[in-house]
């Protein structure tokens, strides 16, 4: 739980991945690790928790357009636009196994994208099971490409195989030889990847969401069970996870309040 | 070894130090946790008669000093907050209700709630810098004080703590109003208003523009204003306000607090910084041959 000012920052490259996720990158202190994020000040609209996609500088994050101010940032943002960061927060994922699979969902990508380069870094294996709505949601590939096997996984079939990624995932876990998961997405979906690792004995790592206010550790908005997501997380091991009654079933709202995930 | 169980109003603490409202207190499983490490209480977050989403992000601010926070008092409101509570007090930690509304009527039924929820004590905020409509012109206004702190000890059985704002002039005349509604202890402080501009931006950074200031920078305010409170009034004290180490607990003791709370350093010190700060007054005790907590209240006094 360090302490870390907001920086204000401008905007050296905005990238578009898809029709509805862009990166973003800037130069700012800090040395983030695959897996921790900052919270992301969008002026005169909120402040957000990203994951940083990139790690050295310029560090990048890539945002998808989900609500007002990830829409306003899209369509205010260009090259020399500031935006304050403060981090790098939370945990990061553990660099470790003899062969990785990372499962992602979506803009889940953009959490878990440092640590496949990381696994591939460390000279350990690693493939990826990555699944989108459509073919054009399939962003970062060439990196991951570069760090390792890529099996795709699209609703509409559009790209890889038609249907859940979890189905891919299950088969690739089925093989028997990976010592070590990842994930991040949706939360059904990491549900199903936790259980299903869980299951085999595989150690399995899963980035988290929760509202976030504070990012540091105080305030009790990012609760899971009695965890911080901010703080001791945002990533769990499937072993928390399997005894946590919130994971895949319970969120707290903006005011606190328990609710139906 | 000394002694370092603590009272406050009748209210027995194992020791003396408290999480603050406003810190990981929103949860039932949150206060257990930080109980469990050591705190010799917790005070919940501060619970209003509805559910409250507080202000939109940014709402704060790491500074080399301390925090700057206008959270705006997000809370589950009372109804909801009975299972946190439960969790809490079921788990065998010693729990502090705090509470808020718009006006007396609505601090008693909170308060009422509250305390039909097993708390040792009811902490009436009557303070908070940043909540627009609640508890700023309260904590202005030395009658409101008296007026809510009244109304609620009509109505609720166990002690009532009035926590107080240091954004006053004087201090003391507060804690006095809340000493003639029936309060039996007053907490001091809550955080200091103030700012932070962004020069990049050309803007206040948080986006309620007025926040308060906690942790290390405010040390010096709340020694101040638990000292006054001590010399004018005779009320126990909880003080509260930039707290991180033993040492720094000890000289609350000493201005005059029975207890302290502990919320900013959790930043530092993580969670041990409860039985970190509790080994060092009791090191620093033994070597100076104060047995008991008691001891150090107000020993700065008369000098
Ligand atoms: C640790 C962490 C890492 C994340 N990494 C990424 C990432 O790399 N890329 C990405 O596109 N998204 C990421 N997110 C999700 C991202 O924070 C939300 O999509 C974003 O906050 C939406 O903001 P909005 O104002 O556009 O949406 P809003 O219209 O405000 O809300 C839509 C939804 O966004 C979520 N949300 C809004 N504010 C917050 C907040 N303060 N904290 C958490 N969730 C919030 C809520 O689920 C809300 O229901 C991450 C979230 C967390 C907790
Ligand atoms: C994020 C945050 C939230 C807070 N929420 C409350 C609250 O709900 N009720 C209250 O009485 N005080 C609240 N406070 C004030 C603290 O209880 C305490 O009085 C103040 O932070 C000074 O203590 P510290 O320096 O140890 O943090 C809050 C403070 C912070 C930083
Ligand atoms: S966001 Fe405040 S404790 Fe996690």
């Amino acid at each position: 739980m360090a302490s870390r000012a907001t920086q204000v920052v401008p905007l050296e490259d905005v990238v578009v991945e898809c029709h509805d996720a862009k990166t973003y990158r800037f130069s700012a202190d800090g040395e983030p690790r695959p897996g921790q994020f900052l919270m992301l000040w969008i002026p005169r609209r909120d402040e957000v928790p990203m994951a940083y996609s990139y790690l050295r500088n310029p560090m990048g994050i890539t945002v998808r357009e989900y609500g007002d101010a990830t829409r306003a940032l899209a369509a205010e943002a260009k090259k020399g636009y500031r935006v304050g960061v403060r981090g790098p927060y939370g945990n990061a994922f553990a660099i470790e196994g003899t062969r990785a699979l990372a499962v992602a969902g979506g803009v889940g990508i953009a959490s878990v994208i440092a640590a496949v380069e990381a696994f591939a870094e460390a000279n350990i294996p690693i493939e990826t099971a990555f699944g989108a709505r459509t073919k054009d949601e399939l962003m970062l590939l060439d990196r991951l490409k570069v760090a390792g096997a890529v099996h795709l996984a699209t609703d509409d079939g559009t790209a890889g195989h038609h249907g859940f990624v979890t189905d891919v995932a299950a088969k690739l876990l089925a093989g028997g030889t990976f010592d070590m998961v990842l994930t991040c997405g949706p939360e059904v979906m990491m549900k199903k990847v936790v259980d299903a690792a869980n299951g085999r004995g595989v150690p399995v790592q899963a980035s988290l969401e929760r509202y976030m206010k504070c990012g540091i550790g105080i305030c009790d908005a990012c609760v899971l069970d009695d965890r911080l997501v901010c703080a001791d997380g945002p990533i769990f091991w499937g072993e928390a996870l399997a005894e946590s009654k919130d994971f895949g079933h319970w969120r707290r709202n903006i005011c606190g309040q328990r609710v139906k995930a | 070894m000394a002694d370092l169980r603590a009272e406050v109003a009748g209210v027995k603490l194992r020791n003396p130090t408290l999480l603050a409202s406003g810190f990981l207190d929103e949860t039932g499983g949150s206060m257990l946790r930080v109980f469990n490490a050591g705190a010799g209480g917790v005070v919940t977050k501060s619970v209003g008669p509805e559910p409250r989403e507080g202000n939109l992000n940014p709402t704060v601010v790491e500074l080399p000093v301390g925090l700057l926070n206008a959270v705006g008092l997000p809370n589950p409101g009372i109804a909801d907050y009975e299972a946190e509570a439960k969790v809490a007090v079921s788990g065998g930690a010693a729990v502090i209700g705090s509470v808020y509304g718009r006006d007396a009527q609505e601090y008693a039924a909170v308060a009422k709630r509250m305390a039909s929820y097993d708390v040792l004590a009811v902490e009436l905020n009557l303070s908070c810098p940043h909540a627009k409509g609640l508890g700023t012109e309260i904590a202005q206004d030395p009658e409101a004080v008296e007026e809510i702190t009244r109304a609620v000890k009509k109505v609720v059985h166990v002690p009532v703590w009035s926590k107080l704002s240091p954004n006053v002039a004087d201090i003391a005349s507060f804690a006095d109003a809340a000493k003639r509604g029936g309060a039996d202890a007053v907490t001091a402080i809550n955080t200091v208003k103030s700012m932070a501009i962004s020069a990049d931006l050309k803007m206040p950074v948080l986006k309620n523009g007025y926040g308060g200031l906690s942790g290390p920078a405010i040390k010096p305010v709340g020694l101040r204003c638990v000292y006054e409170i001590f010399e004018a009034v005779d009320i126990p004290i909880v003080g509260v306000g930039g707290i991180e180490t033993g040492a720094d607990a000890i000289e609350y003791l000493m201005a005059g607090a029975r207890a302290v709370q502990i919320g900013t350093a959790l930043l530092r010190r993580g969670l041990d910084v409860f039985p970190r700060a509790c080994a060092e007054m009791s090191t620093w005790m033994d070597a100076n041959g104060y047995a008991k907590v008691g001891d150090l209240v107000g020993a700065a006094h008369g000098k």
